[in-house]
């Protein structure tokens, strides 16, 4: 009876999250025409013209590669200076320490429309205005203090007698951190990457202020359905779809540790 | 963890500090340089000392949106946080349907913001939109572009299909590290169904929903491109929130000193409550520690 209850419960939010996307690949499967002339629930002429707009046209998967460069870059910075960093708050005590981490959570917290216009004027100045750096350093505002975040609480479900061991063993601090360590917390290195792909793949405001040809993101690429001859419905849908993929592929990799990944490695 | 004083993890810190001082530090100085100047262009300042603070604190502007931004935050933690626990305890705990329901919770979560909006826009459009659609049909004066209350409706339900999956998946983690045994003990003791929620799976809960509430609060508040796609902030300003508002004045305006002394009381802001947010939760952990 309970469980029976509990898969209705689950149907019906599970129907609540995915119809809303059900409409954007119904959609994305029409011609303009049936999508404004006729009302319907399944695409009566199906067509694949919408997906060979974008995936023939330079100006419109570039955007795709753009977007997956700057996420790459900046999960591997993110991660690169999360780790030491996460190290030190979950082993030593060091003056400021505190404050140094909720100073670091506190730009998680910054608002991204504050820092658009100086980002703008900081990356124009130093000659990186409209490339992938530009947008994974501006990324690394909110991605490393939260991949510092996630890092130290795995780290701290590490016992310290494993740094000590090492240690004795003549491991040095770098061999022991590579060779011991990371295997360790490799899950919590994978989430936290999760967690940084994430957020950078699915932030507009500063990826679009930051770039204008070369490195301009897919979302803000989709605004260009917006035309004379009116709205392109289609090919909207059908870019909306082929973002999803990306994140789609990667929760499907990393199913296993979702739930304790979400958890920040804190239960 | 009994941790090792030693001043020399600093070093350790030292690239997280360099890149976020580049990212963050620099251009938030920036937005303290135009708070207290005046600018003509060609690049000449003038000092103005308080005066932009003074004229934002006293804008009803300014007032109306920060009141429609603490409302929005409300709402969505209100909706958003039982509905997440409810879930939560629904979900299947093990086997194929879980992996499943897990990928399928998550997949919102990784649509990029403007996308989202554009599935609710399109969604909710009367003439073209599944939602917008039906509700025609069934006889109700909907349309979110010229309704305040249909446009709040709207980005309220589009949060809380975008976000109740983290809440969810939160609250799921929490409840994955209840050992079998404490459920045992209850029935044993014949406990209700509401006093294992209350005494067992909910104390379980509290650390991770606290991250939920502070990730939520801080991106609620923060909130732009969904809502921005959607209404445009409209119709009028019935759904400017805070960041669509600052976003008009220093971009649209081009009213750089005004936006950044209101960029530094929204960061203020949002900073103060995060704050009370991580001292209830290091307290927490504290406790536990101490246990």
């Amino acid at each position: 009876m309970k469980s029976r209850s509990s898969a209705i419960v689950m149907v019906l939010y599970l129907l609540f999250l995915m119809i809303p996307i059900y409409w954007l690949v119904n959609m994305s499967l029409k011609t303009n025409a049936e999508i404004t002339g006729t009302f319907s629930l399944f695409p009566n002429n199906l067509t694949f013209r919408n997906y060979q707009v974008i995936l023939t046209d330079p100006s419109w998967y570039m955007g795709y590669v753009n977007s997956i460069i700057y996420v790459v870059m900046n999960t591997v910075i993110s991660i690169t200076v999360a780790l030491p960093a996460a190290y030190a708050f979950s082993r030593y005590s060091f003056i400021g320490d505190k404050h140094l981490f909720f100073w670091l959570l506190s730009n998680r917290m910054a608002p991204p429309a504050v820092f658009a216009l100086p980002f703008f004027q900081l990356y124009s100045s130093i000659g990186l205005f409209d490339t992938h750096i530009a947008v994974a350093l501006a990324h690394c505002l909110f991605n490393v203090p939260l991949a510092v975040w996630i890092l130290e609480g795995f780290m701290r479900g590490v016992p310290k007698e494993i740094d000590e061991t090492a240690y004795i063993d003549g491991y040095s601090f770098p061999r022991f951190f590579v060779k011991i360590f990371m295997p360790l917390i490799a899950s919590g290195i994978g989430v936290a990457a999760f967690f940084c792909f994430m957020f950078s793949w699915v932030e507009l405001l500063l990826s679009r202020t930051l770039t204008s040809v070369n490195a301009k993101p897919i979302a803000a690429t989709m605004t260009r359905t917006v035309s004379a001859s009116g709205m392109d419905w289609g090919v909207l849908a059908a870019a909306g779809v082929l973002t999803i993929l990306p994140g789609a592929l990667v929760i499907w990799f990393v199913r296993n540790y979702i739930a304790k990944g979400f958890a920040l490695g804190r239960v | 963890m009994q941790k090792i004083q030693n001043n020399r993890a600093w070093f350790l810190v030292l690239p997280v500090l360099v890149l976020v001082a580049f990212s963050a530090v620099i251009p938030l100085m920036t937005v303290v340089n135009y708070a207290f100047n005046d600018t003509f262009g060609n690049n000449e300042f003038f000092w103005a000392g308080l005066e932009w603070f003074d004229e934002m604190i006293h804008s009803d502007r300014l007032h109306a949106a920060l009141g429609r931004q603490a409302l929005f935050s409300a709402i969505i933690l209100a909706i958003e946080v039982p509905l997440g626990i409810f879930v939560a305890l629904n979900m299947p705990k093990k086997g194929f349907w879980s992996s499943l329901v897990l990928v399928l919770m998550a997949l919102p979560l990784l649509i990029p913001f403007n996308v989202v909006g554009t599935i609710w826009q399109i969604f909710g459009r009367v003439d073209i939109g599944l939602l917008g659609h039906t509700l025609e049909a069934i006889g109700l004066d909907y349309n979110y572009v010229n309704d305040p209350i249909d446009a709040w409706a709207t980005v309220i339900v589009m949060d809380v299909w975008h976000w109740t999956s983290l809440v969810a998946l939160l609250c799921y983690a929490g409840l994955q590290s209840i050992p079998q045994a404490y459920y045992q003990a209850a029935k044993i003791d014949q406990a209700s169904r509401w006093a294992v929620f209350r005494y067992i799976e909910l104390p379980k809960m509290k650390g991770v929903l606290l991250i939920a509430v502070l990730l939520r609060f801080m991106d609620s508040f923060m909130i732009y491109t969904e809502p921005f796609v959607v209404t445009g902030g409209g119709p009028g300003n019935a759904t400017t929130f805070l960041s669509i508002d600052l976003v008009k004045m220093a971009v649209g305006q081009f009213d750089l000193g005004p936006a950044a002394a209101f960029s530094l009381m929204y960061f203020l802001v949002i900073m103060l409550v995060s704050w009370v947010f991580y001292t209830v939760m290091s307290n927490m952990d504290k406790a536990e520690a101490g246990q």
